[in-house]
């Protein structure tokens, strides 16, 4: 195995730890689509950052674009409290405004943008490589998203070492934790702007849309056969991680984008707890037949 | 060429695209309003997105972009995403948004691995089939916007033909059952039109927008009217309208997609609806917090007649404003607001620099004064309320008071002549 595919697997497995941690929360809020919005309207924010930095790996300008993240669940949460418009319909029309007009920003400062209007849907994994974040002395730690990703997971486990009870509490009982007096509200901005940090930094690798898979399919597959809210990450972190090795043996062999074939082994594992697991298809009629 | 040239359709090949996309903005935009209504807006995303994989094996196998063979895989795939879905919530524990999130991005990695292994494969035919992703209407053949025009005028039929069905199913699946209806076959019918103006309607905006060409112009359309054929009406013009305008931007700058541009007219339109509607916009909100301001105002200060007439047992003397303000502190702008109001309702009529009560004023400030003692009373006897603490309550709920409310406090308090501060209760004389 080649340096490169070494990087490659090992970004798109810290990706999908990130996505898998941050979406077991988004799963059990039933905030699956908001990630979804979230993850399309960061896109102008990413743009924005482009034309100012012409990078994507400063820091600063990241945040500015994951500000959009917030900003999104802003207007959602006014379109559909305040202006009392349908909940899905206030997702659909605030992620396509958003990501039309990110769209647009790239068609017109073409020339200043290096983004393809195809690479912001699925990313393109296989560059990443390209990009190494060098030490003055001339070492490497490796690419640039590995590192930020690496970052990112570092500040993940941190806030759930001193938030994991507030995030838990709010997940579960929203009730008690109104009753105990723990904001709501406060909690789900904090999840949101992980949610949108997430989204730009795994953006030059899994795409605006792609990274929505690695949120929702590896917890949802781990949801199916697991008992435990632990348990659940954990399973859901090992699917990510063998959807990113998996992914990337079938993409060698199909010759085709490896973000994409990342998704679909994460699929085809979500199929299997669903046909098969604990609760799955099959064993739920075995045992309706053996009764 | 200029835009005249664009704006009165002169050029063939213009008239061909701009007739198109405006036909496939209007069919989904008509499709979409029954999505709306049936809460199922984020289904028609994930059937966009799920549309990619079928529009991908449709080249494989025939190895053309023959719109026939795109749209039959596009078809076929977007009822396996709709039949997936079913499948998820009903065999598993999770909830509809997350098995949406699941199969539209499954689907959507699908579409995506197809496309990029086709582009791999060197067929010079498939130059273009990633225009799907964010649409080509610019681009579209003669040919193509005969197949997918055909498609958009056969759903405008459907809905024209079925809206009777459609409408009972949208709104109450129950009653529609009851009613006999086949509401099985009316629902298979719903999704499969949803399934082909998605995927007609990709050729306008592409899969990732296509959720916006269905879902805005039903929500903007909404704000704007509480019955359904009005807001097909408007859902569909409004979609024709965004298709022309953006055909218009892309004729003006060539390298602007014309999708994005769709959805940002689109979006603009739920904007202006939100503002400016009557009925359930900011505007309508703030007209009706003022008519009930306006009313509450114009009434509080016909009721200073009534009390002041009380006072000196003369109705209809003249009254000035500093009268008025002795016996209840108005501000001034509102005092001028009221008299205003009363004026014209011609329950005030000018004396010189003073105001007097008309005959009709009079009853409607004796039937304020009366519904304001009865709440007092109400509330004192009835639910043992203080006397000295019923005043505030009743200040409020007297310009609320129907005229049914009435007659029932009326029959429970027994017609009574006094308030709890000893007051008459004025009737009008039978």
């Amino acid at each position: 195995m080649d340096t490169n595919a070494f990087w490659i697997i090992l970004t798109g497995a810290i990706i999908a730890i990130n996505c898998s941690i941050l979406g077991s929360f988004l799963m059990l809020r039933k905030m699956a689509m908001l990630a979804d919005a979230i993850s399309h309207a960061v896109l102008p924010g990413i743009v924005i950052a482009f034309l100012f930095t012409g990078t994507r790996s400063n820091l600063p300008m990241l945040l500015g674009a994951a500000l959009f993240g917030l900003i999104t669940v802003f207007i959602i949460e006014w379109l559909s409290k305040r202006i009392k418009l349908q909940n899905d319909a206030s997702i659909g029309v605030t992620f396509t405004f958003l990501f039309a007009l990110g769209i647009i920003l790239i068609s017109l400062f073409a020339g200043q943008v290096d983004l393809d209007q195809d690479c912001v849907l699925y990313g393109e994994i296989a560059y990443v490589p390209l990009d190494m974040w060098y030490l003055p002395n001339g070492w490497t730690l490796g690419p640039s998203t590995w590192v930020i990703c690496s970052g990112l997971l570092l500040l993940i486990l941190i806030g759930l070492r001193w938030g994991f009870k507030g995030l838990y509490i709010t997940t579960f009982n929203p009730d008690y934790a109104v009753s105990l007096g723990i904001s709501a509200g406060i909690w789900q901005y904090v999840l949101m702007g992980f949610v949108s940090v997430n989204t730009v930094v795994s953006f030059e690798a899994v795409g605006a849309i792609l990274v929505v898979a690695f949120l929702i399919v590896p917890p949802a597959a781990a949801y199916l056969i697991s008992q435990s809210f632990i348990k659940m990450m954990v399973y859901a972190c090992v699917i990510g991680v063998i959807s990113s090795i998996g992914g990337y043996c079938l993409a060698v062999y199909l010759n085709s984008s490896i973000s994409a074939s990342m998704t679909i082994v994460a699929g085809f594992l979500f199929l299997l707890a669903l046909l098969f697991g604990p609760k799955g298809y099959f064993r739920k009629n075995k045992k309706l037949q053996a009764l | 060429m200029d835009i005249w040239s664009f704006i009165w359709l002169e050029e063939p090949n213009i008239r061909f695209v701009v007739l198109g996309t405006m036909l496939l903005g209007a069919s989904s935009a008509l499709i979409g309003c029954f999505s709306y209504l049936r809460k199922k807006a984020l289904v028609g995303d994930a059937i966009a997105h799920a549309i990619l994989p079928g529009i991908c094996f449709g080249f494989m196998l025939s190895e053309t972009k023959n719109p026939f063979y795109l749209i039959s895989g596009a078809f076929i795939s977007g009822w396996a995403s709709i039949l997936i879905i079913d499948f998820i919530t009903k065999h598993s524990k999770l909830k509809a948004d997350a098995a949406i999130g699941i199969v539209l991005s499954v689907f959507f990695g699908l579409g995506v691995l197809l496309l990029t292994h086709i582009q791999q494969s060197g067929n010079a035919a498939q130059a273009g089939l990633d225009k799907y992703l964010f649409g080509k209407a610019a681009s579209m053949t003669p040919y193509d916007v005969s197949v997918f025009g055909g498609i958009a005028l056969g759903l405008l039929l459907l809905v024209l033909i079925c809206y009777k069905g459609f409408k009972i199913v949208s709104f109450n699946t129950d009653y529609a059952q009851t009613l006999g209806l086949p509401t099985k076959l009316l629902s298979v019918l719903i999704s499969t039109a949803t399934v082909l103006s998605v995927a007609v309607g990709i050729q306008a905006v592409g899969v990732v927008l296509m959720a916006a060409l269905l879902i805005t112009p039903a929500s903007a359309a909404r704000f704007w009217t509480n019955k359904l054929s009005t807001m097909l009406l408007l859902a569909a013009l409004m979609g024709a309208i965004a298709g022309w305008i953006g055909s218009l931007v892309s004729f003006l700058a060539p390298n602007m997609p014309t999708g994005p541009w769709i959805v940002i007219s689109l979006t603009l339109m739920v904007g202006l609806a939100i503002l400016g509607s009557p009925i359930n916009g900011v505007y309508g909100k703030w007209l009706k917090k003022q008519r009930n301001k306006h009313l509450i105002t114009h009434e509080n200060v016909l009721k200073v007649f009534y009390q002041l007439g009380e006072q000196e047992q003369n109705f209809f003397r003249s009254r000035g404003k500093l009268s008025i303000l002795q016996k209840r502190n108005f501000g001034t702008s509102t005092l001028k607001k009221g008299l205003t109001i009363l004026l014209a309702k011609k329950w005030i009529k000018r004396d010189q620099n003073n105001y007097v009560l008309t005959n009709e004023g009079f009853l409607e400030a004796r039937r304020i004064v009366r519904l304001h003692r009865l709440w007092e009373l109400f509330l004192n006897k009835r639910l043992g309320l203080q006397p000295d603490h019923v005043h505030p309550d009743a200040e409020v709920i007297e310009h609320l008071i129907t005229p049914e409310l009435e007659e029932i406090l009326l029959k429970d308090l027994n017609m009574p002549a006094l308030d709890p501060h000893n007051k008459e209760i004025p009737y009008d004389k039978h």
